[in-house]
């Protein structure tokens, strides 16, 4: 097995990211003006890296398949954005930060990137009161910060329970700033297809209008990638409607590597599924955890009975109710990680103890919280996390406990990149979700808002410049959208578009995608098998066969949004794939991927250090065909790896 | 538990915008009343699909109120009546009746043309935003978060107004097809933030001017904005805007 060059710098771990930001190359302020980068989706990452890169000089193409770049996704979380800053005196540290994150990885994170990524986190805070984002604060005018799982300081800033909002707001504004000046070029429901390669580099994309259909060619020195995660591969998730892998995964066609794909993460506390008719699944906050305590109850007959209706979780008394987490996991009770909150709800679940009509939730209670702080303070703290669940729910969170289930929120693999967050391709760069760094096999709460703005404002912005010093003596001439390789790659998505119109088939896509969702929730979901994981992969062909014979797409002039969907699914079908290969191949458990092959007596997830200490690394060979598995050895200089213990 | 409902939906088709459009009616039957808004209309696509028609367009987004992106007039209201602030995709179908019509149209504005049936052209929110909603801050080093120590009532009241979600339905909402309620929001989130107030004068008149130019109406206090918005932005944001806007064409 080939391995891969992650161009770690050298050094101390301390001391790697100034040390390449002494020695990187810089692009001079003329230069810069002649410079073009094409940025794709406009969440944290993308929008932040628009606003850096375009008040630094260069000339930004940016792009995002909402009507306004405000709407990415990113504005959908909730709880908060860590960070080191150690306003509490909980004896909070760059290293604290560091060392809680790759811990919560679960050991598969790389050590630099997330060293680096604890050292920036201050900055963010700083960057985000400086442009007017309203955090919460205290009294006496101080920041505010709570708790998260997987640590035992409170490190996180939050702005109520939008705090992804506030956060992208910030950064969206910052990128409007730009656009007024004309350094960055907004280009709004318009949704990428495909990257084009010229000599080995990526120069360019191709775009669908989806206004009017069009194929659009935009080229530029380097491209971007800001797309996110993967995470409606499994159709029902806490991702938008709109979220797709299909950026990523014309990447990965066109020859990037794909890493640790089996990392997905299934966030413990979610509304829980309610019937056949639902498009999504709703989050509510990890921040619950601060004062909520999950249970169920201690008896078989008590869940039977919630189970049919006739009595409600108030009505249990409370040596009867089972408090699993802060059984299992003393030390951090509530607080644990989001894969051990989640896999242990699916236990106690399994074992029967589910608390709704499904059997698939557990309970979420705050009557202890509203007796000890009043319900004022509650509702002060979540009040509009408690209104959002009762509209939803029909039920009163302050009278009864909530119903929580985990569901699929956040994907850790994604991308190859190396430090400078460049993937195998040169010039092609994947920023955010959309790359696989930082999080190891499971992503630490309030860490996605820390990594897309870092990468955003403080990590990109310079890694970028040591490749484009190297790309001044390239015209835009030279790299125009007139070249061969614009028309060939324009070619293929119009051979693409074709075929599915072509199809005219029985079955819708939504149909379609349904059932590839039931597929990947029930064999790579919380608990995978070798058996299931192989089930997965048959049934995975089969619904390619499917979409590609009976998959019906209206011709429309235009707006044609069943295209739109279809385009998308034909990738998340590819991805489906990928994530189960990936979790078939890795034999051990880790974080988000489970393998019931392969735990403890009491259940926990057993990792194998000495064969599997490394980034998998899957290189694209042709849809028939399996993918070929490279590489990234792990190697931890500063951090000693053990088993994960929550318990004591 | 969850009981199904029947019902007939009048939704409005409209092909680009200078069609003149005109309402398809359908009888929805059997539909779980704990099936949110949204989710109906995608079980109406799956019945047009199969009977291989052109789907009823719609924008939608996070389903969860929050990007915004969702922007429908039910029943003569915009995102639909509840009783507190909520978006289309936080509308669920147990908020109606068996037996009534529900009458589904797109947001109705100047300043927001018609793309198809009931997506809207909002990007002139973008352009208002792009003209002066910002702090001119560059990315770098600024000084410590805590510098500035900023009282806990302002920073509340900046959320409070910071957490509109521009969708649009104050416009939708407002006979003079006025933005004032969006941009007095946002306005306000700066003015009353330290970080903000030192640009204060010039953003109130750029995003003014702006509004002006894009065509949106005049405000004549109606209150039917704050009515609708699902955020529950109120018109002391717009009160607050006149003041700035009022000491900004003082001080020229």
């Amino acid at each position: 097995m080939a391995t891969l060059d992650s161009k770690i710098p050298e050094g101390p771990i301390a001391e790697k990211w100034t040390n390449y930001k002494a020695h990187q190359k810089l692009v001079n302020p003329a230069n810069k003006r002649k410079l073009d980068v094409i940025i794709v989706g406009t969440g944290l990452a993308g929008a932040s890296a628009a606003a850096s890169l375009g008040e630094m000089g260069f000339r930004v193409k940016s792009f995002c398949i909402q009507d306004s770049p405000r709407r990415a996704h990113s504005i959908a979380a909730q709880g908060g954005i860590n960070a080191a800053k150690n306003y509490q005196n909980d004896g909070d540290s760059v290293y604290r930060l560091f060392y809680d994150t790759v811990k919560g990885g679960d050991y598969r994170s790389r050590e630099a990137n997330v060293y680096r990524l604890a050292e920036v986190s201050a900055n963010i805070i700083d960057q985000c009161v400086a442009q007017g984002v309203p955090f919460a604060r205290e009294y006496g005018g101080l920041l505010a910060n709570r708790s998260f799982g997987g640590v035992q300081v409170s490190r996180t800033f939050y702005a109520k329970g939008q705090t992804g909002q506030q956060l992208l707001l910030g950064a969206y504004s910052a990128m409007m700033r730009q656009v007024h000046a004309g350094t960055v070029e907004l280009h709004t429901r318009t949704e990428m297809q495909d990257v084009v390669i010229i000599d080995g580099r990526a120069r360019g994309i191709i775009v669908r209008n989806l206004i009017t259909g069009a194929l659009e060619r935009y080229s530029a020195h380097a491209v971007v990638l800001a797309t996110g995660g993967y995470g409606n591969t499994y159709f029902l998730s806490t991702n938008a409607m709109g979220c797709n892998c299909s950026a990523a995964i014309a990447a990965y066609r066109k020859g990037a590597y794909f890493a640790n794909p089996a990392y997905v993460q299934i966030h413990p506390t979610c509304i829980p599924v309610h019937g056949n008719n639902q498009s999504k699944l709703t989050l509510m906050s990890e921040s619950l955890r601060n004062d909520g305590r999950i249970w169920v109850p201690k008896k078989l007959e008590d869940a039977k009975k919630l189970q049919r209706g006739e009595i409600k979780g108030r009505d249990i008394p409370e040596e009867d109710r089972d408090y699993y987490l802060e059984r299992r996991y003393p030390a951090f009770g509530n607080l644990v990680p989001r894969d051990v909150a989640s896999r242990a709800a699916k236990e106690r679940c399994d074992a029967g103890y589910g608390v709704n009509n499904t059997g698939l939730a557990v309970f979420l209670d705050f009557s202890e919280a509203i007796n000890r702080l009043g319900r004022d303070v509650v509702e002060q703290r979540y009040g509009n996390l408690f209104d959002m669940y009762e509209e939803i729910t029909d039920e009163n969170p302050y009278e009864n406990p909530m119903m929580i289930y985990p569901a699929i929120h956040y994907t850790m693999g994604g991308l190859w990149v190396d430090y400078e967050l460049q993937t195998t391709i040169k010039g092609l760069f994947a920023i955010g979700e959309c790359n696989f760094s930082d999080h190891g096999a499971n992503r630490l709460g309030a860490s996605a808002l820390m990594q897309g703005l870092a990468d955003g404002y403080f990590v990109l912005p310079y890694t970028i410049q040591n490749y484009l010093s190297d790309q001044i003596g390239v015209s835009r001439e030279s790299i125009a959208t007139d070249k061969p390789e614009f028309d060939a790659a324009e070619k293929e998505v119009k051979a693409k578009i074709d075929h599915i119109l072509g199809i005219g088939g029985k079955r819708s896509v939504d149909s379609i995608h349904k059932e590839l969702g039931h597929v990947m929730w029930e064999y790579v979901g919380m608990a995978r098998s070798k058996e299931g994981l192989l089930k997965a992969l048959e049934d995975i062909k089969r619904l390619r066969k499917e979409f590609e014979t009976n998959v019906f797409v209206p011709h429309v002039e235009g707006v044609n949004v069943e295209l739109d969907k279809a385009l998308r699914l034909n990738d998340f079908i590819t991805m489906g794939g990928l994530i189960a290969i990936d979790a078939l191949n890795r034999e051990e458990s880790c974080g988000g991927h489970f393998r019931v092959e392969h735990q403890t007596e009491e259940g926990e997830a057993k990792r194998d250090d000495k064969n599997c200490f490394y980034v998998s690394c899957w290189e694209y060979q042709g849809e028939d065909k399996d993918p070929v598995k490279y590489i990234e050895p792990l190697k931890y200089e500063a951090i000693e790896v053990k088993t994960r213990n929550y318990k004591v | 538990m969850a009981k199904n409902i029947s019902f007939t939906l009048k939704y409005w088709k409209q092909n680009g915008p200078k069609d003149k459009g005109h309402f398809d009616t359908r009888e929805m039957k059997d539909i779980p009343d704990d099936t949110s808004f949204l989710e109906m209309l995608d079980i109406l696509n799956e019945q047009l699909i199969e009977e291989g028609k052109e789907p009823f367009v719609f924008d939608h987004d996070c389903r969860e109120g929050i990007c915004g992106m969702c922007s429908l007039y039910i029943n003569g209201t915009p995102h639909g009546k509840t009783e507190r602030g909520a978006t289309t995709c936080q509308l669920y179908m147990r908020r109606f009746h068996d037996g009534e019509t529900i009458t589904v149209e797109p947001w109705r504005s100047a300043a927001f043309p018609v793309i198809k049936d009931c997506m809207v052209d909002r990007s002139a929110f973008d352009k208002i935003q792009a003209a002066g909603g910002y702090i001119s801050v560059r990315t770098g080093a600024p000084q410590d978060a805590n510098a500035i120590l900023i009282p806990k009532e302002a920073a509340d009241e900046a959320m409070d107004c910071a957490t509109c979600i521009g969708c649009g339905a104050c416009v939708a909402a407002c006979k003079n097809g006025s933005a004032m309620l969006f941009v007095s929001s946002k306005v306000s989130q700066f003015a009353l933030l330290p970080q903000g107030k030192v640009e204060a004068k010039k953003r109130v008149k750029a995003m003014v001017a702006k509004m002006d130019e894009l065509g949106f109406g005049n405000c004549t206090n109606t209150r039917a904005c704050e009515a609708v918005c699902p955020k529950n932005e109120t018109i002391a944001n717009i009160a607050r805007l006149n003041r700035e806007f009022i000491k900004a064409k003082l001080s020229d």
